[in-house]
């Protein structure tokens, strides 16, 4: 009875433990708008099924403190109605938990972020991964991002094999590991990659997309807040990968149209 | 040469009493060694699998030293390894072959090894009353071709380059071209191969349990009387034989792609080491389909047999019929069905539709039906309980615990919004570790407990058992809970160290933390290792039914004897879960007791 005692200690302990620490750890501070959307899926996940982690670690200590304590077994066996209704419901209202979330929560976020498209003055912005480094690209004045082609790649000064002689190309401006918005804009991020699978991960703006040979995919997000953030990548790419690492600088307008003039001057 | 080992009666043959030895001087080799018996090919994938736990055991421990203590210089381990930490700091690509290989050698080297196909030979026959497997000697087959894959892939170590290195979820290109890691030269070829060869071995031994579960069940073990455990292993079997095809052909394709100059996984225009690749049309996502089509089943495959062994000690130890017996059927099987369509919730930020990712999330989360239901089962089983808390029930215990706390970190992950921010870091970390990779060890451990007496016909030390519980399930839910949180900070997975981000720098004080329970965790281990050992030689003589419990193999001699049943074949007269009852002496009826001698209640 001692032995159980601690056992059920162990599972109350844990739960109660598990809840406070939960509660105590927080995301990266938020910084676009779709962001606050997956925070609030997030906190919303956070808490009902805080909630139930915290019901259930309870139940099984209050489960093993009773039953270590008992000479003669409750009733043998359940009516099949109460199987149901017990099993039945609580499926259910775990299911009405788990897609109500997504449904109500979930759905339009992912709407903002994936369906919305994109205002005519969005900043348009091409990141191309390598090992182990974030090529950025901005189109320039034209609004045109000049072709690239693999067999010019020169790791020494053509890093995505821009095709220099066409006229779209004169006036790119390209950086590496360091991209700079304005902020409250929307900004679009077109992702390649020209080696292996990378990850164009934002923490602090809830942004994560895989990067992938072959394939253009885009994320589309609106900055909130100043300051320079880190950029990680979040697929395993290699030796490198745990440094491949970049800045994204939100700046005003102004400070922006400043700092890309100055990418632009040579 | 002795006829009784090779030769398995057949069915046709009236069963005439025989004694349990037809030989008393069996040939060793054949007996022990090359033996077409279930519970010797049980038992041999058991300690072959224990013996891998071993080795991805020591890469977990370092793991954990270069992630609690990143700069520090371990002088001992530069003797060791010196290749693999020069001057005592592990190399980058040393650090990311063992991930690979911790996480490969746990997932089907260890888990499938021990519980699925271990116990899933050892039990499968034993509960269904048959006097084998259906297949014997396809059964040997499987045992021998599983051994050679696990020793190709530990030979892949000592290979140029070093073992595969790629994650064990290997994506293309970085696992199909040899440039793009060290370990993608020989290691990850071996490791292709390796994989191919543990689907062949696992592919028969599903073919096994299946065939054996529909022809030679005993008179009267109708499905429906059948105990979750032979469910649980059968539906982990049907999906393990529809999910592992795909993944064999594209293992077939990625070492076309590594070896022949196909392209099936990569475009056009990869530039790779400073070379341009001359590959067109390929699809990295190909890959990635491909492989979550077999590997979300596959959690499956391993999880379902760790609820369904649990189901089975529980009622020995609470001494009262399980919760529910049909609906947890049926759950199982609506898990099994469902769990066929949902391989997208890998994918969500892969570059696959959004609107398809919708369908995952969606789909992904119906699952939660049938699993809350098995795990409130599985709960109100304990109710009203005479609780008595042994060694297996203690890990039983566990299993409800971890199952409830991971299938909780599968709300997050299974939700594509809330995924977008949690993919690929340390959440996914601790999700899987709780669910494939704790619910099974706790499940393994129960069974181990819970079967050694019937095995070996000798008991396991109880206070050493239970003192192993508290250092097995306390540090490892303390480890894989705080991965959670680590990773909702954002701390991507396989990253060699966390010093170089300043969002990171939280982080550190809980990856310390971590580091110092995985090291308890693993020390534990070795109480479990002295007394099983111990116990194979010295342990106190355990009785034919040492835990009082219902099933077909409590009703033959611990350990049984070859053909299970000393001849006789058992006539089934009842459910797995005849347990308080009010008989006289005792409070429980096996399977086999007639119904005139006492009452069928369900």
């Amino acid at each position: 009875v001692t032995e159980a005692s601690l056992v059920a200690l162990l599972f109350a302990a844990l739960g109660i433990g598990g809840v406070w620490y939960g509660a105590g750890t927080s995301m990266p501070e938020l910084a676009s708008r779709h962001g606050a959307g997956i925070d609030a899926m997030m906190n919303y996940l956070l808490v009902t099924v805080g909630a139930l982690f915290l019901a259930g670690y309870l139940a099984l200590a209050w489960l093993v403190w009773t039953g270590a304590r008992r000479r003669v077994i409750g009733p043998r066996l359940a009516t099949r109605r109460a199987e149901l209704m017990l099993s039945g419901a609580l499926g259910l209202g775990m299911a009405l938990i788990a897609e109500g979330g997504v449904l109500a929560i979930g759905i339009p976020v992912w709407a903002e972020y994936f369906n919305a498209a994109p205002p005519a003055d969005a900043v348009a912005i091409e990141v191309t991964g390598q090992q182990f480094m974030w090529n950025v690209r901005y189109p320039g004045a034209d609004g045109v991002f000049g072709p690239t082609e693999p067999r010019l790649i020169d790791d020494a000064g053509n890093p995505i094999g821009l095709d220099r002689r066409a006229a779209a190309s004169q006036d790119d401006v390209l950086t590496i590991n360091e991209i700079t918005v304005p902020v409250n804009r929307t900004i679009r991020i077109r992702l390649r990659s020209r080696d292996v699978i990378h990850s164009f991960f934002l923490p602090h703006f809830r942004v994560k997309q895989d990067a992938v040979p072959g394939m253009t995919p885009e994320v589309v997000f609106v900055p909130t807040r100043t300051g320079s953030f880190e950029i990680a990548c979040a697929e395993l790419c290699g030796l490198a990968h745990y440094r491949m690492q970049g800045t994204f600088n939100v700046v005003s307008e102004p400070e922006f149209e400043d700092w890309l003039r100055k990418q632009e001057a040579p | 040469m002795t006829t009784a080992v090779l030769e398995r009666p057949s069915e046709s043959e009236p069963a005439t009493p025989q004694p349990p030895h037809e030989d008393p001087h069996p040939e060793f080799l054949r007996t022990y060694v090359f033996s077409t018996d279930h519970k010797v090919i049980g038992i041999q994938y058991i300690v072959t699998g224990l013996v891998m736990a071993l080795l991805g055991a020591a890469l977990a421990v370092l793991i954990r030293l270069q992630l609690g203590w990143p700069e520090h210089r371990w002088e001992l381990l530069s003797r060791l390894l010196p290749s693999g930490m020069p001057g005592g700091v592990m190399a980058p690509e040393f650090y990311l072959a063992v991930v690979t290989m911790h996480g490969t050698i746990m997932v089907f080297f260890f888990i499938s090894y021990v519980l699925v196909s271990g116990f899933g030979n050892y039990l499968v026959p034993l509960q269904v009353g048959a006097r084998d497997m259906a297949f014997p000697f396809l059964n040997m087959l499987s045992y021998w071709v599983a051994l050679l894959s696990a020793l190709t892939l530990v030979a892949s170590f000592f290979v140029q380059g070093g073992a595969a290195a790629a994650g064990w979820t290997a994506y293309p290109p970085l696992s199909a071209v040899a440039a793009a890691v060290p370990g993608s030269q020989m290691g990850q070829t071996i490791w292709l191969l390796s994989m191919a060869l543990f689907i062949a071995s696992f592919t028969m031994s599903g073919l096994n349990i299946v065939a054996t579960v529909f022809s030679t069940r005993a008179p009267g073990m109708s499905m429906m009387r059948m105990p979750l455990t032979v469910w649980s292993y059968f539906i982990a079997s049907i999906l393990g034989l529809l999910a592992f095809p795909p993944l064999t052909a594209a293992a077939v394709m990625l070492l076309l792609d590594r070896h022949f100059g196909t392209s099936f996984f990569l475009p056009s225009g990869l530039m790779v080491g400073n070379q341009l690749l001359t590959n067109q049309g390929g699809s990295p996502l190909l890959w990635q389909h491909l492989f979550w089509f077999l590997g979300h089943p596959e959690v499956y495959v391993l999880i379902l047999p760790a609820l369904g062994v649990a189901c089975d000690i529980l009622p020995a130890f609470t001494r009262k019929p399980v919760f529910g017996y049909r609906i947890s059927v049926w759950s199982l099987i609506a898990v099994g069905a469902l769990s066929m369509v949902v391989w997208g919730h890998h994918m969500f930020v892969s570059g696959m539709s959004p609107f398809t990712g919708e369908y995952f999330s969606l789909v992904t989360l119906t699952i939660t039906v049938p699993m809350t239901i098995f795990g409130v089962n599985m709960l109100a089983s304990l109710w009203g309980a005479r609780l008595q808390l042994r060694p297996p029930m203690l890990f039983a215990l566990a299993v409800i615990a971890l199952f409830g706390s991971g299938g909780f970190g599968g709300l997050f992950l299974g939700n594509a919004t809330a995924d977008m921010q949690l993919h690929d870091t340390y959440f996914v970390v601790g999700h899987f570790h709780m669910m494939i990779g704790g619910v099974t060890l706790m499940a393994t451990f129960a069974a181990l407990y819970f079967w050694f007496p019937k095995m070996f016909g000798r008991a396991m030390n109880e206070p050493l058992a239970k003192a192993h519980f508290w250092l097995t399930f306390a540090p490892f839910f303390i480890i894989f809970f705080m991965q959670h949180f680590v990773g909702l900070q954002g701390a991507p997975r396989r990253y060699y160290a966390f010093t170089t981000y300043d969002f990171l720098r939280e982080t550190r004080d809980a990856n310390l933390i971590i580091s110092v329970a995985a090291l308890v965790l693993v020390a534990g281990q070795l109480l479990f290792l002295i007394n099983f050992v111990w116990s194979v030689f010295r342990g106190s003589r355990a009785a034919a039914n040492h835990w009082q419990a219902t099933t077909l193999e409590w009703t033959t001699a611990s350990p049984p004897p070859h053909g299970n049943f000393g001849g006789a074949e058992p006539v089934v007269h009842r459910w797995a879960y005849e347990y308080g009852l009010e008989c006289g002496a005792s409070d429980f009826a096996t399977q086999n007791v007639p119904a005139e001698r006492v009452p069928v209640t369900a």
